[in-house]
């Protein structure tokens, strides 16, 4: 077994970048080597510390374009119809987000941000971070902040349980009319999928280290 | 092996970088660090007692409003999944009753219970509570999901005089408690878990598990 030192508190700026502290348990460990298709879990939490991909910068870029275009293209599509008894009506994404009237319009930008908007500038910072980085240039000026701010919009990015949603109401519906899908429906599953990827390509770590001044 | 706090150093809880104690910006990512939060749990509370204001509202306002040709009809979420259940619907009435009525519930007691855990001592296992946490913060947002079904019903169900769809009262209270969870859990230091835990900490050496993958 290798034993190495004990670390000091009077430790060097350098010696200290050499370490990692665990982000949910405060561990200290050293930086170990992970190769490509390694990752390195913290011992006592089980959280994942370091998780880099072969060309995970390339392929999130790809993804995050695709999922920008799918978004823009989900918007103008038509999204879904029913009819039933003779009569029908279609309703675009956009429109959804109107459903909500009189007191409960409060709730239509909250919901625009939700499936639309928050995703896009996640992505579109994802992006702005990422080209730099796969080029081997420095960051991009602000590179850092749009990184912490795109960390900082991860969980309120609801594109994907918006496509879950539509899924459930679609089969309420299916007994009681017949529902079209439209172009926009399609996108929002391929959609989902797509970031379930990108999520499993993201190495925090490996991003952070490539910004750091 | 030490945490970052016995050695006298912050750790980030962004991109994991040490720093030494006093530092208040962290010198890779920029970002704000402290060894622990001191407001946490004060923070979780208050934004955990707002979700379980609104929670209540949202459960017994209706949440759609159906109007057909003869009949306005409301139903509040668990009297949709108990009228489903009595057209024999049994399937989809208990998935909307775990996805709407258990899974708020679960999260509510979770974090109150974690809450508890750090200050009067957990009685559950270590990795146990940090696992739940973990799945708190993760099934959060999926909560969203009924506001998103009733704003696709609402737009899509409106066939004149035979049908329409309306969002009720509740959805804006649901949608309202959704958030103030989401951030009651964010507002969670995990790392009180292992400070107030009884975990033994891993001997040397101090690096961690690497496994390899399937998949590159």
């Amino acid at each position: 077994m290798i034993q190495t030192r004990a670390p000091q508190s009077d430790l060097s700026d350098d010696e200290l970048a050499q370490l990692i502290a665990c982000p949910h348990c405060d561990l200290v460990y050293s930086t170990p080597h992970v190769a490509r298709n390694e990752r390195a879990y913290c011992q006592r939490c089980h959280s994942v510390l370091i998780a880099p991909r072969r060309k995970a910068g390339k392929r999130l870029i790809a993804l995050a374009l695709s999922i920008l275009i799918l978004i823009t293209g989900a918007m103008f599509f038509p999204f879904l119809s029913i009819g039933a008894g003779g009569l029908s009506h279609g309703t675009s994404i956009v429109q959804t987000s109107f459903a909500f009237t009189g007191m409960l319009a409060v709730l239509t930008p909250a919901i625009l941000a939700f499936i639309i908007f928050i995703p896009m500038a996640r992505l579109i910072l994802l992006i702005y971070v990422l080209v730099p980085i796969i080029q081997d240039k420095p960051p991009a000026p602000l590179a850092r902040q749009a990184f912490r701010l795109a960390e900082d919009l991860t969980p309120w990015s609801m594109a994907e349980i918006f496509a879950i949603g539509c899924a459930v109401a679609l089969v309420k519906l299916s007994d009681l009319a017949e529902v079209n899908l439209g172009p926009a429906a399609w996108m929002f599953a391929a959609l989902m999928i797509i970031f379930v990827l990108t999520d499993s390509l993201m190495c925090r770590y490996s991003i952070w280290k490539s910004l750091e001044p | 092996m030490k945490t970052a706090r016995e050695m006298g150093l912050i750790g980030c809880q962004r991109c994991t970088r040490l720093s030494p104690a006093g530092t208040e910006i962290c010198p890779r990512c920029g970002g704000k660090v402290q060894s622990r939060d001191p407001m946490s749990l004060q923070k979780v509370m208050a934004w955990w007692v707002l979700g379980v204001a609104c929670y209540i509202p949202g459960n017994l306002y209706p949440m759609l409003e159906t109007k057909t040709l003869v009949s306005t009809q409301s139903n509040t979420i668990i009297g949709g999944a108990v009228e489903l259940a009595q057209h024999g619907n049994w399937g989809v009435a208990i998935i909307i009753l775990i996805a709407s009525a258990v899974i708020p519930m679960a999260k509510f007691i979770i974090i109150l219970g974690l809450v508890i855990g750090v200050q009067n001592g957990p009685q559950i296992s270590d990795g146990l509570r940090q696992r739940l946490y973990e799945v708190v913060e993760y099934i959060g947002r999926w909560s969203m999901i009924d506001v998103f079904v009733v704003a696709v019903l609402s737009a899509l169900v409106q066939l004149q005089t035979l049908v329409n769809i309306s969002p009720g009262r509740a959805s804006i209270f649901f949608a309202l408690s959704v958030i103030f969870t989401m951030i009651s859990a964010q507002s969670f230091d995990s790392r009180l878990i292992w400070d107030t835990g009884n975990t033994p900490k891993p001997d040397l050496p101090p690096e961690p598990v690497t496994e390899k993958e399937r998949s590159a």
